[in-house]
């Protein structure tokens, strides 16, 4: 499979230098860090997507489920919008960049392994149940973010703002440093256990033959996603089924079983996803409407498609 | 789960079949002290004292609050009817005009009327918001006629996705069109707008949502299966089409005139079969009093929370849905009961 990725990267690759080079009629010193900037921030988001999306189906055996259909994302969005409802954005500000996200992050890692650990092994097996139950628990979070973003402070709520919609064309160059560091010592842990998750993803039985303790991986796993998805929402908002469109692509492409080959493809087939869309969307068509509304409704019909089709078989 | 024509269900029915006016009786008296107490809720203070002493008073009661109060009033019953009506249907108990796409498609329509022909009047708005709701709950049900009948919860999660794809297009329309803001006020209902003058054609919804009691027992037949209503000399197509057509329409006015107001059509319906079983001719106006009372009462708090701000009502019954939601889901099932 070595050669296909090859042939990902490359494609990366192209659409990264044209999303670049395109129409560059600015100065270099302009241009440089503007669209640097982006192409860095969709690359490293779509990596980190497909990485814990990949993570996650591998840990739950199946390919329907993703972190943010369970609601992940929301319930980050809600973590942050209750630290500032409790604490005020005065005190929220005075812990700098480095601490907020730190501290947001310990909160979503405790209440995700709490909550979702317990909603797979409560209804491990019914994988409808779980998918309904994640779904709306998703709804609920959005709707207590919502119900205490009215009880903010109007200009506390700006702080919120450019988390709870998602959006490539602001990104802080701050929190990007950041998030590469995280997003990647991350994505480093993940393939230093590619092996594992190979066992892992066999299941419950067959792990514990292999010598492999499952509730202990399944627990690690879940923290590296935690760290995942509060890293591409915190830089570009949530983004509802991307995860889920490029990784059942990379089933496709990659036909294989291989965490060390799924690994990397998943990212890259993410990055070019995001990369040529957004290319496609702001330079080709002109559209006004962000790229994620558009990848919402084509992964809302794959997953209707899924679904349909794992019963109907 | 008890679905419909369960031996629970059948034993519920009969033993109501003759519910008496006792059981109308304190659903009536919770929605009647949360009207009185609503209308001196509010930015401006108003006592009861007030209307006895100035004109004004009388005045904000009129243009204002009482208005106010009978949209929620209206809004709440039929919405509340609607998910009735809409679990018999497809014998689910987890169906309800919001989680199966009817909104967001009613949505859609009311957004391409504004786009193609921005001069039009309120009434053809309306026809085309009730057509693409009508259009979306046909489609929805021939999507679950396919799914197998054995794993009902696979229905609310189809039906959820499939309105967030409609959702997603209603976003993706309402960007080119620049129409943003307007998704804001379709989607999420609230009742501060509300005047003398502006919410009259909610009326038809409640016209709409009353005429659906006329046919009560043929929903409740419905209920039974396809099979049943056959042998019972009922067409099942023309029950269908009544019913969603009413459902359209309703959840479409709602929609134009305060904003889709998510899961009281889940909520409402879930307890009242619980407390009165599943005859609609006796249960209908139970589920219309008390899906008033509970948007209502919403409607209080998101008044009271952070006055003299208001939080829209369909944001707090979001929570308060989604929450009975989990509970439906997750409850303990009592076999053999």
């Amino acid at each position: 499979m070595a050669p296909r990725l090859w042939v990902l990267a490359s494609v990366l690759a192209a659409f990264g230098a044209l999303f670049m080079l395109y129409d560059a009629r600015a100065d270099w010193s302009f241009l440089l860090p503007h669209r640097g900037t982006k192409l860095l921030a969709l690359i490293l988001v779509g990596s980190a997507i497909a990485t814990a999306t990949l993570l996650f189906q591998t840990i739950t055996q199946n390919r329907i489920l993703t972190p943010s259909i369970m609601g992940f994302d929301a319930l980050y969005i809600l973590l942050l919008t209750s630290i500032v409802f409790f604490l005020g954005s005065q005190t929220y500000f005075a812990f700098g960049p480095v601490a907020q996200f730190t501290v947001t992050l310990v909160v979503l890692t405790g209440s995700s392994l709490l909550l979702f650990g317990g909603i797979l092994g409560r209804s491990a097996g019914n994988l409808i149940e779980m998918v309904l139950t994640g779904v709306i628990l998703a709804t609920l979070f959005r709707g207590l973010t919502s119900f205490m973003a009215r009880l903010i402070d109007p200009n506390d709520y700006l702080v919120l703002q450019s988390v709870s919609f998602a959006q490539f064309n602001r990104i802080d160059t701050d929190l990007l440093f950041i998030a590469a560091v995280l997003s990647i010592i991350t994505m480093a842990r993940a393939w230093q256990i590619r092996h594992r998750l190979d066992v892992l993803a066999l299941g419950r039985v067959p792990s514990i033959n292999l010598g492999e303790d499952p509730k202990h991986g399944q627990l690690e796993v879940l923290a590296l996603i935690s760290v995942l998805v509060s890293v591409s929402t915190a830089l570009v908002g949530p983004i509802a089924f991307l995860g889920l469109l490029v990784v059942n692509a990379t089933y496709l492409l990659l036909p294989v079983l291989q965490h060390a080959v799924l690994l990397p493809g998943a990212a890259l087939v993410a990055s070019i996803v995001l990369v040529s869309g957004q290319f496609a969307m702001e330079r080709v068509f002109a559209f006004s409407t962000p790229l994620l509304t558009v990848i919402d409704f084509l992964g809302g019909l794959v997953f209707l498609w899924l679904i349909l089709r794992g019963v109907m078989r | 789960m008890e679905t419909p024509g369960s031996a629970k269900w059948i034993t519920n029915t009969r033993l109501q079949s003759d519910m008496g006016l006792p059981n109308y009786l304190l659903p009536g008296l919770l929605l009647l002290s949360l009207s009185c107490t609503s209308l001196f809720v509010g930015v401006i203070d108003l006592r009861p004292i007030d209307l006895l002493q100035s004109s004004q008073a009388w005045e904000l009661l009129f243009d204002s609050r009482g208005p106010r109060l009978l949209a929620i009033l209206i809004a709440g019953s039929s919405l509340a009817i609607c998910g009735s009506i809409m679990q018999m249907l497809t014998r689910n108990r987890f169906v309800e005009p919001t989680t199966v796409g009817t909104g967001q498609g009613a949505a859609l329509g009311v957004l391409l009327a504004t786009l193609l022909i921005p001069a039009a009047p309120l009434w053809l708005r309306m026809c085309l918001a009730s057509f693409c709701a009508f259009a979306t709950s046909i489609g929805f049900l021939a999507l679950i006629r396919r799914l197998p009948p054995t794993e009902p919860i696979l229905v609310p999660l189809v039906g959820l996705t499939y309105g967030g794809v409609i959702g997603a297009a209603v976003t993706f329309v309402a960007y080119q069109g620049d129409l943003l803001q307007y998704i804001e006020i379709w989607t999420n209902g609230e009742f501060s707008g509300v005047l003398r003058g502006r919410y009259e054609l909610l009326w038809l919804a409640a016209i709409a949502a009353s005429l659906t009691y006329l046919a009560a027992d043929q929903f409740s037949i419905l209920g039974l299966g396809e099979t049943t209503t056959i042998s019972l000399g009922l067409s099942v197509r023309q029950v269908m089409l009544f019913g969603i057509a009413t459902v359209s329409m309703v959840t479409a006015l709602v929609v134009v005139v305060v904003g889709a107001i998510p899961f009281v059509g889940l909520v409402v319906p879930n307890i009242v079969s619980r407390l009165y079983g599943d005859n609609l001719r006796n249960t209908l106006p139970v589920t219309a009093l008390l899906g008033a009372s509970l948007v209502l009462a919403s409607d209080m708090i998101g008044r009271l929370a952070r006055s003299p701000y208001e939080i829209p009502v369909g944001t707090i019954m979001g929570v308060i849905g989604a929450v009975v939601f989990l509970w439906l889901l997750h409850k303990p099932t009592h076999y053999g009961a």
